[in-house]
């Protein structure tokens, strides 16, 4: 459908808000928490905050939880028996607040879950997600989302898109259906389009090199000193993928309480030592440079080869969370000058 | 798209357990749900995960022929958490298995040649397939050769498929040990597989061959194949990466732009080479 635009004033928020959460959906938005900001389930809107660049985790665990019980099952002397996934038990989930980074962020963790075999898991709780995002007013030096084909006013992936304007009041575009039935909650409150221009509204995020400056080089780069150096700091602890919107990366194991337990799938990170060990103690991947450049390659490389998608969308979390300070941003743009 | 969680095993009864070789066990598994029996197909080459539920999944590959239909058998060495677990499993216990995953040897192509098997340790089960395949379809290949090599005589696996091997004429099995690992009694060579292929020096005219073992052994399997007069494209294996999900997601046995569970696990030689030294 064509984007339609309208305007929300800024006293209508809180009445949107409510109406959805009225409407039974599961609502989750940005709540602080001692020094952190996430998604969570709020009370009323006075406890959903605007003051984050993004949250401190990103918006995917709603697709793609950090544990997904893949199904229950139950030991007896007899045998096993399975408990299937629920998945008409998956409720309607709104995500206010999303950061437009984290609303591309789905595009290409839904094509790791679809390419050649459906998730249904994953592909049935995105359907079942309306994605209400919020311009960026505020950048930091981490952000670099114009530099991987995104911009802090960016409406892919949302559903709905609100810009505050100078007024304080809101520009809304109107995205996709499931934007439209939002809309349809409280069709009053979506007023006549302003006339203020969305640019000069958002947050300036200069660009440092382009993504497909970095899959040329990081192709024709695979042997080079460049991995070893940016590396050399790097502890392996995997927090990087852990924050990551596009990580999809995981593990799955066996969860037992006493007879019961659950086959759960939890993320993990390809910076992590024992990601590829093998059984006989080879590992394809021995080293922390060689592990670096995996994560680097797939994203700018393998999923632009084999899925037609970068694996990156500039959110910068990365970088923040990076407890030895590698910064994404400055690695790339010293790899797309090489 | 399908509507079926991905995730969930087929439930197999373990019908039949074979003691291979000290720690490595054969499981013939049979399917509990009819249906999903009448349903299911796979090709030589191809793998599963099997689980023993409340211990985890650990991925092999199908070690039994297409061409025998009703089951299906896996042979593992007891190594880590799962397949200790499954070393406890006794015949009639209830695993889980999700596949067949991954692509297959192309034995179609191969219809008219010579095959040369080569094949160190436990790396004859991802082997067995696709030779019961030729042997159960013999009048489709011209010479059938097998090279088998094993630390020591204990470690032979499928001794008893290796005596019908012996015993047939229309295949050529030469098993080796290496050096200090024969018995007073042993028959075959004795010597690293490299060295006795070298000997043995079978024709590469019209002939693929199939190579299956540890880096270290394919690391020096190769030069005399191609010393032999075997190409690039005329040299397969099977990578066995460690894998999670098998069909491409979980990221473990991505290798250049390769998965290992999609695109493989059978490689040509010359498909392996143009990939980055990381499987």
């Amino acid at each position: 459908m064509t984007i339609e635009k309208y305007l929300v004033k800024k006293t209508s928020l809180p009445v949107l808000f409510d109406k959805i959460k009225a409407s039974g959906k599961v609502v989750k938005a940005p709540k602080k928490k001692s020094h952190t900001t996430d998604f969570a389930d709020v009370a009323s809107f006075s406890e959903v905050t605007d003051d984050y660049i993004v949250t401190t985790q990103s918006a995917k665990s709603v697709a793609f939880p950090r544990v997904e019980k893949l199904f229950n099952y139950v030991k007896s002397k007899d045998g096993v028996q399975i408990t299937d996934y629920a998945l008409n038990a998956i409720p309607e989930v709104v995500m206010w607040g999303v950061r437009p980074c984290d609303a591309a962020g789905f595009d290409p963790l839904n094509a790791i879950f679809t390419w050649d075999i459906n998730d249904v898991i994953f592909t049935t709780k995105l359907k079942k997600t309306t994605i209400i995002g919020f311009s960026c007013q505020n950048a930091d030096e981490n952000c670099f989302c114009t530099s991987v084909g995104g911009n802090p006013g960016s409406t892919q992936g949302s559903d709905i898109l609100f810009t505050k304007l100078s007024s304080g009041d809101y520009l809304a575009e109107v995205i996709s259906e499931k934007g439209k039935a939002i809309q349809a909650l409280a069709p009053e409150l979506f007023e006549a389009a302003p006339s203020e221009d969305k640019e000069q509204n958002l947050a300036k995020v200069d660009v440092k090199f382009t993504k497909e400056i970095i899959k040329e080089k990081v192709d024709k780069y695979f042997e080079s000193d460049v991995w070893k150096e940016q590396a050399q700091r790097c502890i392996g602890c995997g927090t990087c993928a852990f924050v990551c919107p596009t990580c999809a990366c995981f593990d799955i194991q066996d969860e037992n309480h006493g007879k019961n337990g659950h086959r759960i799938r939890t993320w993990d990170s390809c910076c992590f030592s024992q990601f590829t060990l093998h059984t006989s103690g080879h590992n394809p991947r021995p080293t922390q440079d060689r592990r670096w450049r995996q994560r680097i390659m797939h994203k700018f490389s393998y999923m632009p080869d084999r899925i037609n998608v970068y694996g990156c969308v500039g959110c910068g979390r990365c970088s923040r969370a990076c407890p030895v300070d590698m910064n994404i941003a400055e690695h790339l743009t010293n790899i797309s000058k090489m | 798209m399908e509507e079926k969680n991905i995730y969930k095993p087929y439930l197999m009864r373990v019908e039949k357990i074979t003691l291979e070789a000290p720690g490595v066990r054969t499981f013939r598994l049979k399917f509990e749900n009819e249906e999903e029996a009448n349903a299911f197909e796979f090709k030589a080459g191809q793998f599963g995960e099997y689980s023993v539920i409340g211990e985890g999944e650990s991925t092999f590959c199908i070690a039994s022929s297409p061409t025998r239909k009703g089951y299906i058998e896996c042979t593992y060495r007891e190594a880590g958490r799962v397949t200790s677990a499954l070393a406890k499993c006794e015949e009639g216990d209830v695993v889980g298995f999700r596949g067949p995953y991954g692509n297959t040897f192309p034995i179609d192509e191969w219809k008219g040649k010579s095959l040369l098997f080569i094949a160190g340790g436990i790396a004859l089960p991802p082997m067995r397939c696709v030779i019961w395949n030729a042997l159960d379809t013999r009048e489709n290949f011209k010479d059938v050769t097998i090279l088998y090599g094993a630390k020591n005589v204990g470690d032979l696996v499928y001794k008893n498929e290796l005596a019908d091997w012996e015993a047939r004429p229309d295949v050529k099995l030469i098993t080796t040990v290496d050096p200090g690992g024969q018995t007073p009694d042993w028959k075959g060579e004795v010597g690293f597989v490299p060295a006795v292929l070298e000997k043995a020096a079978p024709s590469s005219e019209n002939t693929v061959a199939i190579v299956c073992g540890p880096p270290i052994m394919i690391k020096f399997t190769l030069p005399v194949l191609e010393k032999l007069g075997f190409t690039e494209d005329t040299i397969y294996t099977t990578l066995e990466n460690r894998m999670k999900c098998g069909f491409g997601k979980c990221g473990r046995c991505n290798c250049g732009p390769v998965y290992v569970c999609k695109d493989g696990p059978v490689f040509s030689y010359k498909q392996l080479k143009a990939l980055p030294d990381e499987y």
